[in-house]
């Protein structure tokens, strides 16, 4: 039973018209650094787009549908209303405020630092003020949370916390100490300079934290997702999950090794010594092993569903999934993009191969075809299948459903080899455009008009998308079935305490930080010579 | 992959866990394996990142020290290795044009006056961000003579998409000529 629907959807819709705003502005970005055409040569309006761009596809779209669907599994999961209601909406109003407070100066061009504000640049302090309030703003949906969970505990002593829950809190706590070191960078660092008491900044000492942030962020994007491959796909598609427990432990495993391992964005950096580096390496190829899990964990799942089908044979069960319910089908293309995407990423994980792609266009077209393609399609998927049960009206054009995500899937293949490609030839990132008459960027010119077609792709997903969601407030009222979750070939009767709890992971979490950030942070922090002058964009305040 | 469930349910469970472990340590093995590749080539062919953290105040690197202008540029050191230093600065690298030799350990130090740069060049694996207060140092070595491209690749300002430096890789012996007795060398675009 969903009690609060109209908070859900809220937060849902909220997410969504922002990302169809974010998506045009991305194709209007990839049109103008494309050889398409030669007359709007200005940096500057590409500069506030990307910045725009950024901030809303990596911080406040992933964010509010988190927490959307955060506050449905609690409700759905848990049986409960939700605690804190009132705080909830004020979390949401916060993220609205910090939103407008973020993209009013970027507009106006005061604030083109990028979402990534790597000082010594400065900008004009309201957009860090947004960010901040947009980070508060979930930190009150991390804290409802852990108080829901902790509430049902508490009246059900013993009783096995449900699998969608587990992980979704898992997802909310690693969100919760993964913007710590963002929010110590704007307001330690940052703010004091941009509201003009302070006069120097380290800028090494920026980087270290914001690398705490920039990592785990992805998983944190990616937690939705794999919850819906774990709790939703196998019950849409008429299966059983393999395995309750492997499942925890790849949510338990993210939380712990998620964190400690942001410094390989620092691999080509100078105020970070080797020792670090190589550390964070060896814990970044870890965090490859709660995906591996998953991966065989999701496919015996969909393997038992086939069998249940009445499919046979070693691979013949193929045949037999349901491909016309739009859960199998966001699952197999999520599945095709994170096997490529993945690929991808064991080369940016270790140092020596990074270091021939680092800051290219590589990067960007590695966690568009990721994030963009992977978690996004999956975003589409999830809200498919919450709908009916927030409007409580049928969602009918499932043909409608089938072209959007075949056109996501396609577009995103189109947009992101090429991108890969030109970065491989050596293109660097965040450049407004480029000249291709110079000598060996002429691939890289053809490259860019096939992102940009890809990219025209995805415009037409979107809308399509939006379309869909829109149409269904006007469909015809149905009772849909109450709401379940996926249930496991063997259902836990009950767990051992690290299991039915995060308290393990959570110390295990913050003590590795401690011990791969502490030294490189105090080192940094206690290197004076480090400290350098602002330079303001946009105008000094 | 997963069998038909058999009759008793509980041996399909011990029988579905044991497939998942098997998985699992395969997994576990396979990282494990990737990680020490990683080490090894790391070892075997010293590619480590560099090591040593060096600070440098922006402020007065025009004034005096190592990145004075005239001391930018390739210079040849003694032991006849090169070494090039680069300044980073909106929206351009000093000096625009480098020369290197062929065959030649070439060490670079570059650091920014302003604001993060990064810098790379093309056709190699030669990728290093540049920022202010800290000096970036790395070794490398260039097999043939060519030209390349240098573009800064980190966000830097609007200005950033037209901050590109060029390199030509030359044969030693032109390279010997071009420095002659100040054992310096610079080109022209
Ligand atoms: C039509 C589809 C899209 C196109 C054509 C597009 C295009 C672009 C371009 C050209 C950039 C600048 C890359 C650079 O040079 O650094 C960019 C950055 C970015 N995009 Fe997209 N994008 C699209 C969809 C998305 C989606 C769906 C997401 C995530 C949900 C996303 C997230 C981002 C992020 C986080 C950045 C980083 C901004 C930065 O480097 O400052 N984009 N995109
Ligand atoms: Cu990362
Ligand atoms: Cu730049």
């Amino acid at each position: 039973m969903i009690y609060n629907k109209r908070l859900i959807l809220a937060h849902f819709w909220l997410a969504f018209a922002l990302f169809g705003v974010a998506i045009l502005l991305g194709e209007w970005q990839m049109f103008i650094r494309s050889p398409l055409h030669g007359w709007l040569r200005n940096a500057d309006l590409y500069y506030r787009s990307v910045t725009a761009h950024g901030t809303v596809m990596g911080y406040v779209f992933p964010t509010l549908v988190a927490m959307g669907f955060g506050y449905f599994i609690s409700e759905a999961a848990l049986g409960q209303p939700l605690v804190g209601r009132r705080w909830a909406w004020a979390g949401y109003y916060m993220i609205i405020i910090g939103s407008v407070a973020a993209v009013v100066p970027v507009a106006m061009g005061l604030d083109s630092v990028l979402y990534t504000f790597y000082p010594p640049m400065i900008g004009n302090a309201f957009y860090y003020i947004g960010v901040v309030l947009v980070v508060v703003g979930s930190w009150v949906w991390v804290a409802l949370m852990g108080i829901n969970l902790y509430v049902w505990k508490r009246a059900h002593p013993g009783a096995p916390v449900p699998l969608a829950m587990f992980a979704n809190v898992a997802g909310a706590y690693l969100w919760g100490w993964t913007a710590v070191g963002a929010a110590l960078e704007l307001l330690f660092q940052i703010l004091p300079v941009a509201l003009g008491f302070a006069t120097t900044i380290n800028a090494g000492l920026s980087r270290v934290l914001f690398s705490w942030t920039l990592h785990a962020i992805v998983y944190f994007w990616l937690m939705p997702a794999y919850i819906a491959f774990y709790t939703i796909v196998p019950r849409a598609i008429g299966g059983r999950l393999y395995s309750d427990s492997m499942a925890r432990i790849s949510f338990a495993l993210f939380l712990v090794f998620a964190m400690p391992i942001g410094i390989h964005h620092l691999f080509a950096d100078p105020e970070v010594g080797a020792g670090f580096k190589v550390v964070h390496s060896i814990f970044t190829a870890m965090v490859a092993v709660p995906t591996l899990l998953t991966v065989f964990t999701i496919c015996a799942s969909v393997e038992i569903a086939a069998r249940l089908r009445g499919g046979k044979g070693l691979f013949g069960w193929v045949k037999a999934l349901p491909w016309a319910n739009p859960q199998m089908l966001a699952l197999a293309l999520s599945f095709v993009m994170l096997g490529f995407g993945g690929a991808g990423g064991l080369i940016n994980m270790s140092y020596q191969l990074d270091s021939t792609i680092h800051n290219t266009q590589w990067v960007t077209g590695h966690f568009h075809l990721i994030f963009g393609g992977a978690i996004v399609i999956m975003y589409f998927a999830l809200a498919y299948d919450l709908w009916p049960h927030l409007t409580g009206r049928a969602l009918l054009n499932l043909r409608l459903v089938h072209w959007q995500l075949w056109l996501w899937f396609i577009g995103m293949i189109v947009l992101t080899f090429p991108w890969h490609y030109a970065g491989l030839l050596g293109m660097p990132r965040r450049m407004a455009f480029y000249d291709y008459t110079a000598p060996g960027m002429f691939a890289e010119g053809v490259s860019v008009v096939m992102s940009t077609i890809g990219g025209a792709i995805l415009v037409v997903s979107a809308a399509l998308f939006l379309t869909v969601l829109i149409r269904n407030h006007s469909a015809a009222r149905v009772d849909p079935e109450p709401f379940t979750f996926s249930r496991a070939v063997h259902e836990p009767v009950s767990l051992p305490w690290a299991l039915n709890g995060l308290g393990l992971w959570l110390g295990l979490m913050i003590a590795l930080t401690i011990t791969n950030y502490g030294y490189p942070i105090v080192q940094l922090m206690m290197t004076p010579e480090g400290r350098v002058p602002p330079v303001f964009v946009g105008g000094k305040p | 992959m997963a069998r038909a469930v058999p009759a008793d349910p509980h041996d399909g469970e011990a029988v579905a866990k044991r497939i998942e472990n098997r998985w699992a340590l395969t997994m576990v093995g396979l990282v494990a394996l990737l990680v020490a590749m990683v080490i090894f080539t790391g070892l075997h062919w010293a590619t480590m990142p560099p090591s040593r953290v060096e600070t440098i105040n922006p402020s007065t690197l025009h004034v005096s020290g190592e990145f004075v202008e005239s001391n930018l540029g390739s210079a040849v050191e003694t032991d006849g290795s090169v070494t090039v230093r680069i300044v980073g600065q909106q929206y351009s690298f000093t000096p625009q044009c480098i020369v290197v030799p062929s065959r030649t350990p070439v060490t670079f130090r570059v650091t920014s006056a302003d604001v993060i740069h990064g810098m790379l060049i093309t056709g190699t694996n030669i990728n290093s961000m540049v920022s202010p207060g800290y000096i970036s140092t790395f070794k490398t070595r260039f097999e043939k003579p060519g030209d390349h491209l240098m573009p800064c690749h980190e966000f830097c300002g609007t200005g950033h998409e037209g901050m590109w430096a060029n390199v030509k890789v030359v044969e030693p012996d032109a390279f010997a000529r071009l420095v002659g007795p100040t054992r310096r060398a610079s080109c022209d675009l």
